[in-house]
């Protein structure tokens, strides 16, 4: 049965009548109209469809989205503020970290997650927080070199 | 198998009964290239956008050709409404092909523009100049006149003749320097960008639910759990013949329904039992083709100082795309158009259209990007999964297949056995060189309805076996230097799983069984493998990739116990790129767990057009590649295929993949080749050289499980 549920995603507070049992994946994507989270398997294990919950990269493909409560839900949509890229988004673009693309999203939300962490992360962090994102296309030298890239940029604004 | 219905044949927006593989590009500038008022330039080619940067590589060859900024040029790419049949995105060909058409047409339009330019300022055409898509006089830069004036929104009405002047390769400033791909913004940032995020009004969800093999049927179906939804109207059931399908305003409703329904599906499907497998292929009837042959091998075996066999064998192999495959269709007013990441988008129209029973005509396919495919995945399938159900239902359906619709359904890269014999003379050089392949069809594109799930299912038939075989044979000859050899194809008309081209087809294991035999002959000469290959090549081209890669991948620098360094080299398709490869492992004796550290390549595709896109392109390949001959392999049992999800078809993952270390050979007077595929052939028998030379075990099955090492190092044990 459908309830009305309120999500805050991206900063805003946004009202949904869905099955509270539906995965935030799909409200996503289908009531909110956004791209970024995308569906990759449905079953936790590649990471294509994560997003933030406050400050952590959690997947959203099995996660009820009656589960979310209030807590801050923030895609690739809303990792940019003030008009300008995040860094990480920043730092791919540079670096052209990506091949179809598809992985993106998720790689940028866990890239994001990990550089909150730990702001200076060695590669073998990288790799180790990136391990739950799968890239079909072979891009992870590139994206490990972006996440490196990307923390650059962080220390240069805060600098 | 017969094709679509055939058409008028005037001209490329019109039918054929064929759908080659090469298309049927035209001769018309104005399907080509079109210049608005603005001076914006859109130009027109049938290829698509893999996800790898075509459409910024061709979009520079536009600009190149006709002297205008970057982002003045649009393309607008595999539409069968709206662009020419340029056959399908294949075999690393987008560049040459799609490249050199929109080449020759870009440069007709500038030959065309500067004889308007004469006219209209009165001056010879000698005496003019071009800079960012304005034409002046040379010597008197103000008397100019821009293309947007001499042309913008009419048509050019002139034919592509092929002998306009294009630049030669000294004089370019676009086309060779690194340019952000224009794409990749949009996917950092959530725009849409894929045919998943298209959504149109109204469009409802729908999943298919598919037996374990085409050839089941559908004996009865209990959709007792779904009352409520159907009842309710939330969902519906669709049906036609063994095609079954629930359809809803909510995916998360299709999705859940789907789980739900409950069919019995009578499978007839014998497949052999999954460690039989290569034995099955060997036993299984072919027709042979002798597909390379000098000398007299059988003789030069006998008289041979030193004979050596061996057999190597490929599994089934899955293109797993990170997304699964995608479409939207729509029908209404008679006409059906189709969103889909089909790579030949001209083909697919006529076996849509056949399945549907609509003419061709009244059928428009539209590329928009999937995940990356590397091949034929379940992208035209899907497109016809949505066609069915938008001609049933009269209201946009898009149909999401899940991870395991994709794994199970998905046209498969073959399985295929290879077997080398070779003879080496009393000075270790290589006299004779047998080599036979058995190997299913790698190219099982669709043309006719019966070649797309749905049109099996819905007509309860399946194809008929395969006449047509190509791809398996590449690289299965050698550019070696062999006075003796002959190679021979035993083609399968039937394999137990349903296949279709993946990433290099036959490349990768035939590659895979040359070069490892290659380092088998040379070490049964006892002369170090990059010594060996050079003495049996004569091309410098091949002597500058192969001593590239030894000297960028350190070959023959001291290493600890347990790793090793293996090289591998080919001439894709014996004809393209060149490419080496030195991979770095390490081996833990005691688990068989194989650590891969580095793999070095060097490539030559002639022409670079964007080198950082190359180098992006060889990465992709060469963790690809890895992944496939370090983890992957489809398993089945006797009705299905049982690799499902990503635990199941395990990939490599970041904490796994090899550093990749690229020397670019840069040929400025060498025609462009692609670079889509050539590093994947390479990187297998690196590795598997690379094992070898670690422990002494040679890997002659992909892939290189921890269990084959241990089997591998135990000398009586099993292959
Ligand atoms: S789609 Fe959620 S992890 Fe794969
Ligand atoms: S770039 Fe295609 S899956 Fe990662």
């Amino acid at each position: 049965m459908e309830r009305e549920l309120t999500l805050v995603v991206n900063g805003e507070r946004r009202t949904v009548r869905v099955a509270p049992d539906t995965p935030l994946l799909y409200v996503l994507r289908d009531d909110l109209g956004l791209n970024g989270p995308r569906f990759g398997c449905g079953l936790e294990q590649c990471g294509a469809c994560m997003v933030l919950r406050g400050a952590e990269a959690v997947t959203s493909c099995r996660l009820p989205v009656s589960e979310v409560g209030t807590a801050a839900i923030t895609t690739v949509e809303g990792l940019a503020s003030d008009g300008e890229l995040h860094p990480v988004q920043r730092a791919f673009l540079e670096l052209q970290a990506a091949q179809c693309g598809y992985c993106s999203s998720g790689m940028l939300i866990s890239a994001a997650a990990l550089l909150w962490r730990k702001p200076h992360p060695t590669d073998d962090e990288i790799r180790a927080a990136l391990d739950g994102n799968l890239c079909r296309c072979g891009s992870h030298t590139r994206i490990v070199r972006a996440v490196q890239r990307a923390a650059q940029l962080m220390w240069e604004v805060e600098a | 198998m017969s094709g679509a219905a055939s058409g008028s044949g005037s001209g490329w927006g019109s039918t054929r009964g064929r759908a080659s593989f090469f298309g049927e590009p035209t001769t018309a500038l104005d399907d080509r290239l079109a210049i608005a008022p603005d001076g914006h330039v859109t130009a027109y080619c049938g290829k698509v956008e893999l996800g790898t940067g075509v459409r910024t590589a061709l979009a520079q060859i536009v600009a190149e050709e006709l002297d205008v900024p970057l982002d003045r040029v649009h393309m607008v790419l595999g539409d069968t409404g709206r662009t020419p049949n340029d056959g399908y995105t294949a075999g690393s060909m987008t560049i040459r092909r799609g490249g050199a058409a929109l080449r020759e047409a870009a440069a007709e339009a500038r030959s065309a523009l500067l004889d308007l330019a004469a006219t209209h300022l009165v001056a010879p055409r000698e005496a003019l100049m071009v800079h960012d898509g304005t034409v002046s006089v040379r010597d008197d830069p103000a008397c100019a006149v821009t293309y947007a004036e001499l042309i913008g929104g009419r048509r050019f009405e002139r034919t592509i003749t092929g002998k306009a002047p294009t630049k030669s390769a000294a004089d370019y400033h676009i086309v060779g320097i690194p340019a952000p791909r224009v794409d990749l913004e949009a996917k950092f940032t959530g725009q849409p960008a894929y045919v998943h995020d298209l959504r149109l009004p109204g469009m409802l969800h729908a999943r298919v639910i598919r037996p374990p093999s085409p050839s089941a049927t559908l004996e009865a179906l209990d959709d007792s759990a779904l009352r409520d939804a159907t009842a309710s109207g939330d969902v519906r059931v669709v049906r036609r013949g063994d095609f079954l399908a629930v359809v809803a305003e909510r995916e998360f409703a299709a999705i859940r329904a789907a789980e739900r329904l409950r069919p019995t599906w009578r499978a007839t499907a014998q497949f052999p039992p999954f460690a039989d497998l290569h034995d099955a292929l060997r036993q299984s009837p072919t027709a042979d083709q002798v597909v390379a042959e000098h000398g007299d091998v059988t003789a030069a075996l006998q008289h041979a100082a030193r004979r050596l066999e061996a057999t190597y064998f490929q599994p089934f192999q899955a293109h797993a795309s990170a997304g699964p495959s995608c479409a939207v269709a729509d029908f209404r007013d008679g006409a059906l158009t189709v969103w889909c990441s089909s790579q030949g988008v001209f083909a697919l129209r006529d076996a849509i259209a056949e399945l549907v029973e609509l003419p061709p005509e009244r059928v428009r396919l539209i590329h928009m990007e999937g995940a990356g495919a590397y091949g034929h995945n379940g992208a035209d399938d899907v497109a016809a999964d949505a066609a069915v159900l938008a001609c049933e239902l009269g209201r946009p359906i898009r149909v999401q297949w899940s991870r395991a619709d994709e794994f199970a359904g998905e046209p498969k890269g073959p399985a295929m056995v290879m077997e080398a014999i070779g003879g080496l003379d009393a000075n270790d050089t290589i006299l004779a060189w047998e080599y036979q392949a058995w190997s299913p069809a790698h190219g099982n594109r669709p043309r006719a309805a019966l070649d797309l799930l749905a049109g099996q299912l819905t007509r309860r038939e399946v194809p008929t076996p395969r006449a047509f075989f190509g791809g398996g044979d590449r690289n299965a000859p050698t550019d070696y230097i062999v006075p003796n050899t002959r190679v021979t194809m035993h083609w399968l008309p039937r394999e137990p799983l349903r296949t279709s081209s993946l990433r290099s087809l036959g490349g990768a294991a035939n590659t895979f069984a040359n070069e490892s035999f290659m380092d088998e002959l040379a070490a049964a000469a006892k002369t170090d493998p990059l010594e060996f290959r050079l003495r049996h090549l004569t091309d410098p081209r091949a002597h500058d990739v192969l001593r590239a890669a030894a000297r960028r991948g350190d070959w023959g620098a001291p290493l600890p116990a347990g790793e090793g360094r293996g090289l591998a080299f080919a001439r894709y398709e014996n004809s393209e790129a060149y490419v080496a490869a030195v991979a770095h492992v390490r081996v833990n004796v005691s688990t068989g767990a194989i650590h891969l550290l580095q793999v070095t390549v060097a490539h030559d595709c002639g022409l670079i057009i964007d080198p950082d896109g190359v180098r992006n392109q060889i990465e992709g390949n060469v963790i690809q590649a890895a992944s496939r001959a370090l983890k992957e392999e489809v398993r089945f049992d006797a009705t299905g295929v049982t690799s499902l999800d990503w635990q199941t078809y395990p990939i490599l993952t970041f904490s796994e993949v090899p550093e990749v270390v690229i020397e670019l050979i840069d040929r400025p007077d060498e025609p462009s080749v692609g670079a889509g595929e050539p590093a994947t052939v390479t990187t297998a028998p690196a590795i598997a050289n690379a094992i070898y030379a670690a422990t002494g075990a040679r890997l002659r099955q992909i892939p290189f499980t921890p269990e084959r090492v241990l089997a591998a190092l135990r000398p009586t044990g099993p292959r």
